[in-house]
């Protein structure tokens, strides 16, 4: 990482002078250009980079939203109406940040069940992963707190909700709330701290996130056969400009629907009770978080007690961390273990169920849905993956990533690099 | 304590819608779809349908509904009303507003000018409360506030249904079925309101309560679509510009995505992966 036993030599005298003193050259060559990366990497690996964007995209905007917001709960909702009516493309400022968020956690979603899939948080990368993990808590914090800031319904009620579960500690739970809130309810103090936190921890993501890339770098990345890079000429390219190109493509196409979002349908994705001014004194009919915490707040409904919900839902992202040494298989890619292929399907259909149940009332059916899909959740992590990887007989995996990519070309009638010289 | 909290906030909610909440366990219906000129990803205001729809707003909601976030100059938008500005200065120059402290430290009335917000019927939310037994609520947001569609597919491809919505509630009154009970005192019966059935709001509108300058005949339909595109525009006042600017990124968009296609297919050409 540091640039020491680089090969890069600098193409002037300034940058050399300043690369013997600082290898800033060397670490940008190493890392963002001449990086060996492996030739099968498909779509799923783009949104490595696709979030990295995301991130710089929602603190761009983000700065310049706060030049026009108030963050006082008697001016925070008629500031947002000010950016959205009289700044100049406050609009378009507000649409990006809002939709920015729902997008984010989409790329952060499949870049989290790529990694189950291919398996990349298996040694050496138990530390990449576990920083990963540390970024999505970080994302989730960023995102509750920043949904507070409009000071709409659900973003007082949200707030009330969730700031209550700390109520379920025994002993200090009450204390700790009143902590949280700066007061007996939240009001303009929970409101002024949410804002500097909200300013605060995308910087501290963009801190781990250069961490999470560090540790990335240093095994290289994982690929979707799951077998490591053997010999860089014959396994790997540059990060740049194969990757760069493919990884831009990807970008853009990902912007689209984004943009669609944005220009076509901004209020999609929010509640429209977030348009009514918060009001201490009414209550919304349905208080739901937004989309991408539904899962987890299917979980936390699922069981009766508060206490226990808390603890589960917690305990959905504190399982993730432990997820390199639940899975008992040294085989990484789920392209050769027919078994846990299936597992992860069902894992991603009951994602999708939690989200489901987290969107509907209480009651009824949903309750038991719930339940269902919360059990089969820490069952997929705690039973089934350490058992699949013992019972399961993997299918053979390719000597080596040119031999599979050659393979591959083969069968497509496509030339490799042997057959079919570059023009 | 997130039940607690939902029984206090409907208790609560009770009382200040005045009773209707109460009722809330009714079936709300969807609202009646109907298509507006604004819809889809080329749709536009129509600049004679805001201006009856401010005129509805003007002589029937005010009485009772603030607009507390649009601006008399708003008004004048090339892309809403569409009013010149002589007659937006003519409009806001009808209300008064307080201003001050003059020289000598006391306040006083002025006619309102385009830079003032349209001037609420009530000092306060008291005592708009007050007067008409439940809060009527603010209308600048009304539309992007209230859902008539529901589901995450229909709203997909129908949006919120919020001007629907508006629409639906202003034609929904009817005569209670036989099983609806007793509302509450003064109360309307109508299956669109969110709250519904029961609603503190009287029916607003009936055949004739205005008279278009254009010629238009105000029947109940009529006054009804246009007053729910005007609170449409009102909400949401940047949506023409929106569409264009989208459509100019798309097409941006989408010829830098195949450029970017091409440039990845030639540059990985002959490398097997």
């Amino acid at each position: 990482m540091s640039g020491h036993g680089s090969n890069y030599v600098p193409q002037n005298k300034v940058a050399a002078w300043v690369d013997s003193r600082l290898p800033i050259f060397s670490l940008m060559n190493d890392q963002l250009n001449a990086f060996p990366t492996p030739k099968n990497l498909n779509y799923w690996y783009t949104f490595g980079g696709i979030l990295t964007f995301m991130l710089v995209v929602q603190i761009i905007t983000g700065v310049v939203l706060v030049m026009h917001y108030t963050p006082h709960v008697d001016y925070a909702f008629a500031s947002i109406e000010h950016i959205m009516r009289d700044v100049n493309s406050g609009w378009l400022l507000r649409y990006i940040h809002m939709n920015g968020a729902s997008m984010f956690f989409v790329a952060v979603y499949i870049h989290i069940f790529r990694g189950l899939y291919y398996g990349s948080y298996k040694e050496p990368r138990e530390v990449l992963w576990i920083l990963g993990v540390v970024i999505l808590l970080l994302m989730m914090a960023t995102a509750f707190m920043g949904y507070v800031l409009p000071w709409g319904q659900m973003s007082f009620w949200g707030a009330t909700v969730i700031t209550n579960l700390f109520s379920a500690i025994p002993l200090v739970g009450e204390s700790v709330v009143t902590w949280l809130w700066g007061g007996f309810n939240v009001d303009n103090p929970t409101l002024n701290r949410f804002f500097s936190l909200h300013y605060l921890l995308p910087f501290a993501i963009a801190g781990v996130v250069v961490l999470h890339i560090w540790a990335l770098h240093v095994p290289g990345n994982n690929n979707p056969l799951g077998i490591d890079v053997k010999d860089p000429k014959q396994d790997a390219v540059p990060f740049h400009p194969y990757y760069t190109v493919k990884d831009a493509f990807a970008l853009v196409v990902f912007v689209i629907v984004f943009a669609f979002f944005v220009f076509y349908m901004p209020n999609y994705m929010g509640h429209p009770d977030n348009y009514v001014e918060a009001n201490p004194l009414v209550t919304p009919a349905h208080i739901v978080p937004e989309w991408y915490f539904l899962p987890f707040y299917a979980i936390l409904r699922a069981v009766p007690d508060k206490l226990g919900g808390v603890l589960l839902m917690f305990g959905a992202i504190a399982v993730l961390f432990i997820v390199p040494w639940l899975d008992t298989s040294k085989v990484r890619s789920a392209t050769f273990r027919p078994i846990y292929k299936q597992f992860f399907w069902l894992l991603v259909i009951d994602c999708i169920v939690l989200g489901y149940v987290g969107s509907r009332p209480a009651e009824g059916v949903w309750i038991i849905i719930g339940r269902i899909a919360t059990a089969y959740y820490f069952l997929h992590f705690l039973v089934i993956m350490p058992l699949v990887g013992l019972m399961e007989t993997p299918r053979p995996r390719p000597k080596s990533i040119a031999e599979a990519v050659l393979a591959k070309a083969k069968s497509k009638g496509e030339g490799g690099a042997a057959a079919q010289p570059a023009e | 304590m997130k039940k607690t909290t939902v029984i206090l906030g409907l208790a609560l909610g009770m009382a200040v819608m005045g009773g209707p909440a109460a009722h809330a366990a009714g079936k709300v219906e969807p609202a009646i779809n109907i298509d507006f000129s604004f819809e889809g990803p080329f749709g536009t205001f129509d600049r004679a349908q805001l201006q009856r729809g401010f005129q509805v707003y003007k002589e029937v909601c005010a009485a009772c509904h603030s607009m507390n976030y649009v601006p008399y100059r708003a008004l004048g938008d090339e892309d809403g009303p569409g009013f010149t500005e002589d007659e937006v200065k003519a409009i806001a120059a009808q209300y008064e507003v307080q201003d001050g402290p003059d020289s000598s430290g006391e306040m006083f009335m002025r006619p309102a000018r385009p830079s003032d917000k349209f001037v609420a019927p009530f000092p306060n939310k008291e005592a708009a409360t007050a007067a008409n037994g439940a809060y009527p609520p603010d209308l600048s947001l009304i539309t992007k506030a209230r859902a008539g569609f529901h589901g995450t597919i229909k709203q997909f491809f129908e949006g919120i249904g919020g001007p629907e919505y508006v629409y639906s509630v202003l034609t929904g009154y009817q005569e209670p079925p036989a099983d609806a009970g007793e509302g509450p005192a003064g109360a309307s019966y109508n299956p669109y309101f969110t709250n519904g059935p029961w609603i503190a709001m009287a029916p607003p509108l009936m055949e004739g309560l205005v008279e278009y300058a254009d010629g238009t005949p105000a029947t109940e339909d009529q006054m009804a679509r246009d007053v729910a595109a005007f609170l449409a525009w009102a909400a949401e006042p940047t949506m023409v510009e929106r569409k264009e600017t989208g459509l100019r990124v798309m097409l941006f968009l989408i010829i830098l995505a195949g450029l970017l296609y091409a440039s990845y297919k030639k540059m990985w050409k002959g490398i097997a992966h």
